[in-house]
């Protein structure tokens, strides 16, 4: 998997610890959001063709590629079906998440 | 060989975002800061955009980023620009993110400028046809028959009793040096006129065309559908404005079926069939003047 991760972020607590000028460094992300997600998407690898149409129109960027089979960080994706709906041999179906 | 999946970074710029699952506009940025890279200011007016992406403190833009007053996304690109060249930066992109209504209503006169004055601006526009994050009502780029909250359908109206503003004409019409609309449903010419704009010195800008799930109305998984559809079916065109000229990158033979494409959103539910017709009418008469006018 090589996407970002969340950072351990501790509060403020003194007025001298509050920073000056931008709030946070780039890619800052300090919590996930998979508490969004009603269904989730698994792959069939042996289905998939490795066109990457699920990795180009994921609004999250959670499908990962790096790997030889495709990864999905389950964090970040918030099972909006995307995926599942544009994957041509249908390789990703979406499983309640009370049931995976 | 153009940008597409396989070549494209696996790199993600825009990551851990709060936008609703299957946000267009929320991919729009993520897809251009793709190709835009790490070396870029990414400049963001009040809209979705801002909200999800700067919570303190999160920062999910992976390049430096900032919110602006709503009016002045290109004011204050210009700004940074100037900044920019001021302290010697080179190989940087300034880039600006704003929704329908901070581009064609609240937005237009600071673009115009920043055009006119021909800084080295991107400006994106992605367009998801109503003011969203306020909670869904009309701007200039509603089309016609939508329903809103301040444009409700009843027996009299059929919700928006207007067509969207040109605003692609509008910022071509300034001579700019490039400018291009573009759909999620076709995100490999997206990504290659955000790539064609990069390497533009002047200002350029991109109209992508970015459905909503929320404010439509439909299914979260048809985004992408959708997006795809609108141009299908004419509702939305690809094409690009370069060297003064027009051209169209999609000149469908014949169009998909409208009714499919509205009734699959709640906005459209409550069209007649004769709205239907008027949604073509409208359609047609600006194909008309686009297969005549401009290079197809």
């Amino acid at each position: 998997m090589n996407r970002p991760q969340p950072v351990n972020f501790v509060p403020p607590k003194t007025l001298a610890e509050y920073p000056v000028g931008p709030c946070c460094p780039s890619a800052h992300i300090v919590g996930i959001n998979a508490g969004m997600r009603t269904f989730r998407p698994i792959i069939d690898h042996a289905t998939c063709v490795h066109c990457l149409r699920c990795f180009l129109v994921c609004p999250e960027g959670a499908i990962d590629k790096s790997e030889a089979d495709l990864e999905i960080d389950l964090n970040y994706c918030k099972g909006c079906g995307v995926c599942a709906h544009e994957c041509k041999v249908g390789a990703i179906t979406l499983v309640k998440e009370t049931e995976a | 060989m153009g940008l597409n999946a396989q070549n494209i970074t696996n790199e993600e710029l825009f990551y851990g975002h709060k936008a609703c699952g299957g946000c267009g506009a929320a991919l729009s940025i993520r897809l251009v800061m793709k190709v835009l890279g790490k070396r870029t200011f990414a400049i963001v007016p009040p809209n979705c955009m801002s909200t999800v992406a700067f919570i303190y403190p999160s920062m999910t833009f992976g390049c430096s980023g900032a919110i602006t007053p709503f009016a002045g996304t290109a004011a204050f690109e210009a700004g940074v620009e100037a900044g920019a060249k001021e302290l010697g930066l080179t190989d940087y992109t300034v880039v600006g993110f704003a929704g329908d209504g901070g581009t064609a209503d609240i937005g237009l006169q600071s673009l115009s400028g920043a055009i006119d004055r021909g800084d080295r601006i991107m400006y994106i526009c992605y367009d998801n046809e109503a003011y969203m994050n306020t909670g869904v009502q009309t701007s200039g780029l509603t089309p016609y028959g939508a329903k809103t909250t301040t444009s409700p359908a009843g027996d009299r109206l059929p919700g928006n009793t207007k067509a969207k503003k040109n605003v692609f004409e509008i910022v071509a019409a300034h001579d700019i040096p490039y400018a291009a609309t573009a759909s999620l449903g076709y995100p490999e010419d997206l990504l290659n006129k955000v790539a064609k704009a990069k390497a533009v010195n002047g200002p350029s800008y991109i109209h992508i065309f970015a459905p909503c799930p929320t404010g439509w109305g439909c299914a979260s998984e048809l985004t992408v559908d959708l997006a795809k559809k609108a141009v299908d079916t004419g509702l939305w065109y690809l094409a690009e404005y370069e060297n003064h000229e027009y051209t169209l990158n999609r000149n469908p033979k014949e169009f998909g079926d409208v009714k499919e494409y509205l009734k699959k959103q709640n906005r459209f539910a409550h069209l007649k069939d004769e709205d239907i017709a008027e949604i073509c009418r409208i359609r047609d008469a600006k194909w008309a003047q686009m297969r005549t006018h401009w290079n197809a």
